[in-house]
Protein backbone atom coordinates (compact mmCIF):
# COMPACT_ATOMS: atom_id res chain seq x y z
CA UNK A 1 0.00 0.00 0.00
CA UNK A 2 1.53 3.24 -0.36
CA UNK A 3 1.41 6.28 1.26
CA UNK A 4 -1.83 7.90 -0.18
CA UNK A 5 -3.95 4.48 0.02
CA UNK A 6 -2.23 4.17 4.01
CA UNK A 7 -3.82 7.62 4.89
CA UNK A 8 -6.72 7.07 2.95
CA UNK A 9 -7.29 3.98 4.92
CA UNK A 10 -6.85 6.23 8.21
CA UNK A 11 -9.62 8.76 7.35
CA UNK A 12 -11.85 6.56 5.87
CA UNK A 13 -11.65 3.73 8.70
CA UNK A 14 -11.46 6.22 11.66
CA UNK A 15 -14.61 8.36 12.05
CA UNK A 16 -12.95 11.73 13.77
CA UNK A 17 -8.81 11.26 12.89
CA UNK A 18 -6.14 14.10 13.79
CA UNK A 19 -3.12 14.17 12.53
CA UNK A 20 -0.88 15.66 14.73
CA UNK A 21 2.17 16.29 16.52
CA UNK A 22 3.11 14.04 19.34
CA UNK A 23 -0.08 12.38 20.76
CA UNK A 24 -3.06 14.02 22.79
CA UNK A 25 -1.74 13.11 26.16
CA UNK A 26 1.91 14.57 25.12
CA UNK A 27 1.17 16.77 22.16
CA UNK A 28 4.43 18.28 20.54
CA UNK A 29 3.26 21.49 19.40
CA UNK A 30 1.23 24.43 20.54
CA UNK A 31 -1.16 24.02 17.86
CA UNK A 32 -1.58 20.05 18.02
CA UNK A 33 -2.21 20.43 21.87
CA UNK A 34 -4.94 22.76 21.16
CA UNK A 35 -6.74 20.85 18.48
CA UNK A 36 -6.61 17.97 21.27
CA UNK A 37 -7.79 20.06 23.82
CA UNK A 38 -10.35 21.57 21.29
CA UNK A 39 -11.83 17.78 20.36
CA UNK A 40 -11.77 16.64 24.01
CA UNK A 41 -14.07 19.78 25.19
CA UNK A 42 -16.43 18.42 22.36
CA UNK A 43 -16.14 15.33 23.91
CA UNK A 44 -15.45 13.49 20.78
CA UNK A 45 -13.65 10.44 20.88
CA UNK A 46 -11.05 10.21 17.96
CA UNK A 47 -7.99 8.74 16.74
CA UNK A 48 -4.51 10.14 16.05
CA UNK A 49 -2.11 9.75 13.96
CA UNK A 50 1.19 10.98 14.83
CA UNK A 51 2.97 12.15 12.27
CA UNK A 52 6.48 12.86 14.07
CA UNK A 53 6.91 9.05 14.01
CA UNK A 54 6.36 8.80 10.58
CA UNK A 55 7.77 11.58 8.02
CA UNK A 56 5.89 9.93 4.68
CA UNK A 57 2.50 10.37 6.84
CA UNK A 58 3.79 13.78 7.62
CA UNK A 59 4.41 14.74 3.97
CA UNK A 60 1.83 12.61 2.47
CA UNK A 61 -0.86 14.04 4.54
CA UNK A 62 -0.18 17.74 3.61
CA UNK A 63 -0.10 16.76 -0.29
CA UNK A 64 -3.39 14.51 0.17
CA UNK A 65 -5.41 17.57 2.04
CA UNK A 66 -3.25 20.20 -0.19
CA UNK A 67 -2.57 21.93 2.76
CA UNK A 68 0.54 22.93 4.25
CA UNK A 69 0.58 22.61 8.12
CA UNK A 70 -0.40 20.42 10.86
CA UNK A 71 -2.52 19.35 12.73
CA UNK A 72 -5.14 18.26 10.56
CA UNK A 73 -8.65 17.22 11.30
CA UNK A 74 -10.91 14.64 9.39
CA UNK A 75 -14.25 13.50 10.09
CA UNK A 76 -15.96 10.44 8.32
CA UNK A 77 -13.45 11.10 5.31
CA UNK A 78 -13.83 14.89 5.30
CA UNK A 79 -11.00 17.60 6.01
CA UNK A 80 -12.21 19.74 8.38
CA UNK A 81 -9.17 22.24 8.64
CA UNK A 82 -6.13 23.06 11.02
CA UNK A 83 -6.11 24.83 14.47
CA UNK A 84 -7.51 27.74 13.63
CA UNK A 85 -9.94 26.91 12.05
CA UNK A 86 -11.22 24.02 15.01
CA UNK A 87 -10.89 27.19 17.45
CA UNK A 88 -13.15 29.49 15.07
CA UNK A 89 -15.77 26.62 14.22
CA UNK A 90 -15.69 25.57 18.10
CA UNK A 91 -16.19 28.99 18.85
CA UNK A 92 -19.21 29.08 16.91
CA UNK A 93 -21.14 25.76 17.42
CA UNK A 94 -20.03 24.30 13.65
CA UNK A 95 -17.51 22.09 15.01
CA UNK A 96 -19.78 20.78 17.79
CA UNK A 97 -22.70 19.67 15.11
CA UNK A 98 -19.73 18.25 12.38
CA UNK A 99 -18.90 16.35 15.23
CA UNK A 100 -22.68 15.17 16.35
CA UNK A 101 -23.28 14.40 12.64
CA UNK A 102 -20.56 12.42 12.48
CA UNK A 103 -21.92 10.25 15.78
CA UNK A 104 -25.64 10.08 14.38
CA UNK A 105 -24.64 8.28 10.74
CA UNK A 106 -22.92 5.70 13.31
CA UNK A 107 -25.53 4.94 15.10
CA UNK B 1 12.60 40.91 8.91
CA UNK B 2 13.18 39.65 4.99
CA UNK B 3 10.25 36.85 5.27
CA UNK B 4 7.79 39.04 7.33
CA UNK B 5 8.21 41.99 4.55
CA UNK B 6 8.17 38.91 1.89
CA UNK B 7 4.67 37.99 3.51
CA UNK B 8 3.24 41.18 4.33
CA UNK B 9 3.90 42.14 0.67
CA UNK B 10 2.33 38.80 -0.79
CA UNK B 11 -1.17 39.32 1.26
CA UNK B 12 -1.16 42.97 0.35
CA UNK B 13 -2.76 41.18 -2.93
CA UNK B 14 -5.71 40.08 -1.34
CA UNK B 15 -6.39 44.22 -1.22
CA UNK B 16 -6.44 43.91 2.99
CA UNK B 17 -8.75 46.26 4.68
CA UNK B 18 -6.79 45.29 8.02
CA UNK B 19 -3.53 43.35 7.26
CA UNK B 20 -1.53 42.36 10.40
CA UNK B 21 1.43 39.84 10.08
CA UNK B 22 3.05 38.74 13.87
CA UNK B 23 6.36 37.44 14.04
CA UNK B 24 5.64 35.10 17.35
CA UNK B 25 8.65 33.06 16.89
CA UNK B 26 10.22 34.41 20.24
CA UNK B 27 7.55 32.50 21.83
CA UNK B 28 8.90 29.65 20.70
CA UNK B 29 12.59 27.68 21.13
CA UNK B 30 14.44 29.18 18.20
CA UNK B 31 17.02 31.60 18.39
CA UNK B 32 16.57 35.12 18.86
CA UNK B 33 15.97 36.75 15.46
CA UNK B 34 14.59 33.85 13.85
CA UNK B 35 11.66 34.47 11.61
CA UNK B 36 10.06 30.93 12.10
CA UNK B 37 6.81 31.29 13.26
CA UNK B 38 3.94 33.77 12.16
CA UNK B 39 0.75 34.78 12.86
CA UNK B 40 -0.93 36.84 10.13
CA UNK B 41 -4.35 38.80 10.45
CA UNK B 42 -5.83 39.27 6.90
CA UNK B 43 -8.91 41.58 7.18
CA UNK B 44 -10.46 41.41 3.33
CA UNK B 45 -13.62 41.24 1.08
CA UNK B 46 -12.68 38.62 -0.98
CA UNK B 47 -13.20 36.42 1.68
CA UNK B 48 -16.70 37.20 1.17
CA UNK B 49 -18.57 33.83 0.59
CA UNK B 50 -15.75 31.82 0.78
CA UNK B 51 -15.84 29.45 4.05
CA UNK B 52 -12.99 28.76 7.02
CA UNK B 53 -10.90 26.57 4.36
CA UNK B 54 -10.90 28.11 1.18
CA UNK B 55 -9.98 31.06 2.85
CA UNK B 56 -6.73 29.70 4.43
CA UNK B 57 -6.79 27.54 1.22
CA UNK B 58 -6.02 31.16 -0.71
CA UNK B 59 -3.42 32.37 2.62
CA UNK B 60 -1.36 29.22 2.31
CA UNK B 61 -1.16 29.14 -1.60
CA UNK B 62 -0.31 32.88 -1.78
CA UNK B 63 2.47 31.95 0.88
CA UNK B 64 3.50 28.64 -0.57
CA UNK B 65 7.18 29.50 -0.89
CA UNK B 66 7.69 30.32 2.89
CA UNK B 67 5.64 27.66 4.06
CA UNK B 68 8.06 25.23 2.38
CA UNK B 69 10.97 26.98 2.64
CA UNK B 70 11.25 29.18 5.61
CA UNK B 71 8.58 28.96 7.89
CA UNK B 72 7.72 26.45 10.42
CA UNK B 73 4.45 27.50 11.98
CA UNK B 74 1.30 30.11 9.90
CA UNK B 75 -1.63 31.07 12.53
CA UNK B 76 -4.11 32.44 9.97
CA UNK B 77 -6.68 34.86 10.87
CA UNK B 78 -8.90 35.42 7.46
CA UNK B 79 -12.00 37.61 8.26
CA UNK B 80 -14.26 39.79 6.11
CA UNK B 81 -14.13 43.52 7.07
CA UNK B 82 -18.00 42.97 8.40
CA UNK B 83 -16.75 39.69 10.62
CA UNK B 84 -14.10 41.57 11.99
CA UNK B 85 -16.08 44.80 13.31
CA UNK B 86 -18.42 41.96 14.67
CA UNK B 87 -15.81 39.99 16.49
CA UNK B 88 -14.59 43.45 18.18
CA UNK B 89 -11.48 43.03 16.19
CA UNK B 90 -9.43 40.99 17.77
CA UNK B 91 -7.90 36.94 17.35
CA UNK B 92 -7.20 34.24 19.45
CA UNK B 93 -4.24 34.06 20.58
CA UNK B 94 -1.74 31.60 19.73
CA UNK B 95 -0.61 28.94 22.31
CA UNK B 96 2.62 28.90 23.58
CA UNK B 97 4.82 26.25 22.61
CA UNK B 98 5.78 22.93 23.88
CA UNK B 99 8.88 22.21 22.68
CA UNK B 100 8.70 19.80 19.81
CA UNK B 101 9.64 21.88 16.83
CA UNK B 102 11.86 19.18 15.19
CA UNK B 103 11.45 20.79 11.93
Amino acid sequence: MNITEQIKELVETNDVVLFMKGSPDFPQCGFSGRATQILRSCGARFASVDVLQNQDIREGIKQYSSWPTIPQLYVKGEFVGGSDILMEMYENGELQETLQSSEKVDN
Amino acid sequence: MLIQNSIEKKLKSLNPEHLEVINESNKHNVPDGSESHFKVIVISNEFAGLKLVGRHRIVNRLLADELANSIHALSIHAKTPDEWFDSGATSVDSPDCLGGTNK
